[in-house]
């Protein structure tokens, strides 16, 4: 066991794979000499050489595009979008060509490869650089897509994504990068994609989030003990394929529920799951869902973050409102 | 209304052809692949005239892109590449398929949506694929393809299979940004790809001039990503073939990525939607003097083939066309349980494992 943050235990999924499939490549901007603008890919290089850990130019569409060229021959790309802003002009690519070339072939050939996005705010860049716009790829058939939020699950889910048959969205929150840390264990470790994670138990109201807003969430459970509710959190871990059940079983036994992400509200994840939950276990609710999410506006800059990213307080609140029906 | 070429473009100069170059018959081509060549020819202009057919008595549902006209650039690709090169064309792909060999009567199905199709009438007229023939899609946002054709390139440069992998493209390809960057990317790793615009001088209704800032489309950006301007007449088999060769034997050398730009005319319109009269008359029918499949019926001639052997081809492959359309009319509808099939790796489209 090894204590890793985050980004140290993407980077130790990464060295494994490199090490055990010499069909794994990793490729993306600044990725082989620099180690990444998080420094996430940081030695691979030196240890795997410069045709398997690959410099690309600035080119998303051309790093996606070439990605899905080589898993058609055989290889496992894991590529490195460096914002989820980057990700945008890659997204042709995605939606049009990863996603569908499985049906569109007849399961005759696919694109089993891995898109690491770094995403999400908290670090004070604005826009391109902290947006948080998972919902463009759940909404797309063909792509699972998951979010970490602890390095455990960073590092078993990496690898579980490598393995993967299917092309993986894997969603990397950036203000979580350094901030956690925990132990690890050594060696090839895969945490399944589609299974949540529940945080922290509780009996009145449940919390459900995923990604760095993990951290706010479970401070409001804090200070919604404080004020006598228990509440359980839930991380999702993997928005596609979704564990329903684990949500299903939580809100039957609490009546309640508040779904939080810093997605803008309209059209976010948290409505899809308000949907489900709705579908699944309306008469046990004892209260109307709700959502606590960024603003449906452009994210800002630094100075107006916190307005934007919803905090331990706003989401305490919401719960409370809930508890008071 | 103002009555010039800027605003109609069918009264502009019309753009005529240069005329044959009669010296390619001297070139050297063995005569088996010249006579593989007119078979193919002829395959690719009678697959595509039924299909338009086909169109015509409703039986081919939606937008379909014909190669009427542009035969010669297929073919001349389809005989110089190894069996396991690859692949990657566009929605105007039925000429590349079946240049790789893809069953001409499972080309005529999916064309029709029909089960006995080559993707089950899920992949339609513009997504033919057969990866068994080397086929790795039709890709009808156009560009893509081109990154994607240097993935595979980059992976048989890996296993140093000694495949190249060949990307077709229209002249309207070459204005976006993917065309850019798979050149850029191409020309840095000196990968095994070929990149072949297909210069049919429209850009769906517009003039490819109208819209690009160098005259020649692709070769005229060739020189930006360090490559030699290549320019061949897309209309003359011969040409193609030679330019294939060498293009193809630079890649496998591991001497890296050519772009050759093959100038055409499609003999219709842009879709079955389209007439295509935007085009000045003059040049249509200068075009149709250029049809490949005469010219070329001559040179055989010339080169001292017997008629008969030619016209028998000619009715060999009306019979194989027959064959085919028999074939796909007589398959089923697909299901509605076919829509769910296929989208993960577990077989369906289940929103959760």
């Amino acid at each position: 066991m090894t204590v890793r943050n985050i980004a140290q235990a993407i980077n130790d999924a990464l060295d494994l794979a490199l090490a055990k499939d010499s069909d794994v490549v990793v490729m993306g901007e600044d990725v082989g000499r620099t180690g990444g603008v998080f420094r996430v890919t940081d030695g691979l290089r030196d240890r795997y050489g410069a045709d398997r850990v690959i410099d690309s130019p600035v080119a998303e569409s051309g790093i996606v595009g070439v990605g899905f060229g080589m898993a058609v021959g055989g290889l496992k790309p894991v590529l490195e979008l460096q914002f989820m802003g980057f990700s945008y002009p890659a997204y042709d690519q995605v939606v049009n060509h990863v996603a569908r070339i499985r049906n569109r072939s007849r399961h005759r050939f696919s694109a089993p490869l891995v898109i690491r996005i770094p995403y999400g705010g908290g670090i004070g860049a604005a826009e391109h650089h902290s947006e948080s716009m998972e919902a463009i790829y759940t909404h797309v058939p063909g792509l699972k897509v998951v979010v970490p939020a602890t390095p455990y699950d960073a590092k078993g889910m990496l690898l579980a994504a490598i393995e993967d048959p299917d092309p993986v969205i894997f969603l990397e929150p950036i203000r979580l990068y350094r901030a956690v840390k925990e132990e690890v264990p050594e060696g090839w470790l895969t945490q399944p994609l589609g299974e949540a994670r529940v945080e922290r138990e509780g009996e009145d109201v449940t919390l459900i989030t995923w990604g760095a807003m993990t951290k706010e969430t479970r401070e409001a459970a804090v200070l919604l003990e404080e004020n006598g509710i228990s509440a359980e959190v839930i991380d999702l871990r993997s928005l596609v394929p979704l564990d329903i059940e684990t949500l299903t079983e939580s809100v039957q036994r609490t009546g309640r529920a508040v779904i939080v992400h810093e997605a803008p509200r309209t059209g976010g994840f948290g409505a899809e799951v308000a949907a489900l939950l709705q579908e699944n276990c309306l008469f046990d609710l004892a209260a109307p869902i709700r959502r606590v999410t960024g603003w449906d506006t452009v994210f800002p800059l630094k100075r107006s973050e916190h307005h934007y990213l919803p905090g331990a307080a706003r989401i305490a609140a919401a719960a409370t409102q809930v508890m008071e029906v | 209304m103002p009555t010039d070429g800027r605003y109609d473009y069918a009264l502009r100069e019309p753009r005529l052809p240069r005329p044959v170059d009669t010296t390619l018959a001297g070139a050297a081509i063995d005569l088996d692949t010249r006579l593989g060549m007119y078979q193919r020819l002829h395959e690719l202009r009678q697959f595509e005239k039924r299909a338009y057919d086909l169109f015509l008595q409703n039986l081919v549902k939606g937008t379909s892109h014909l190669s009427l006209g542009m035969e010669a650039i297929a073919t001349g690709f389809g005989a110089a590449m190894r069996p396991d090169d690859y692949t990657f064309a566009t929605y105007r792909g039925h000429a590349h398929a079946l240049a790789r060999g893809m069953d001409m009567g499972q080309a005529m199905a999916e064309l029709l949506g029909r089960e006995n199709g080559v993707l089950g009438g899920k992949g339609g007229s513009m997504h033919l694929t057969d990866v068994s023939k080397g086929m790795m899609g039709s890709y009808a946002i156009i560009g893509a393809h081109l990154c994607v054709a240097n993935g595979a390139a980059w992976s048989a440069q890996m296993r140093k299979s000694g495949q190249v992998a060949v990307a077709f493209f229209g002249d309207g390809t070459t204005n976006i940004g993917a065309f850019h960057e798979a050149l850029n990317l191409a020309a840095i790793w000196k990968l095994p790809v070929v990149f072949v615009c297909e210069n049919n001088l429209y850009m769906e209704y517009t003039p490819i001039d109208v819209v690009t800032a160098v005259g020649n489309p692709a070769a005229g950006r060739a020189s930006a990503y360090g490559l030699e301007p290549v320019l061949v007449d897309g209309n003359d088999p011969d040409a193609v073939f030679l330019a294939a060769r060498t293009a193809l034997a630079r890649a496998r050398a591991g001497d890296g990525p050519s772009l050759i730009e093959a100038v055409t005319y499609r003999s219709g319109g842009h879709s079955r939607a389209d007439p295509g009269k935007y085009r000045p008359e003059r040049e249509v029918s200068a075009w149709a003097g250029r049809d490949p499949i005469p010219m070329y019926h001559q040179r055989l001639l010339g080169l001292g083939t017997p008629e008969a052997r030619l016209s028998a081809i000619e009715r060999q492959v009306a019979d194989a066309v027959d064959t085919a359309t028999e074939f796909a009319k007589a398959g089923r509808e697909p299901g509605e349980g076919s829509l769910h099939t296929e989208v993960y790796a577990d077989g369906g489209s289940k929103w959760r494992n």
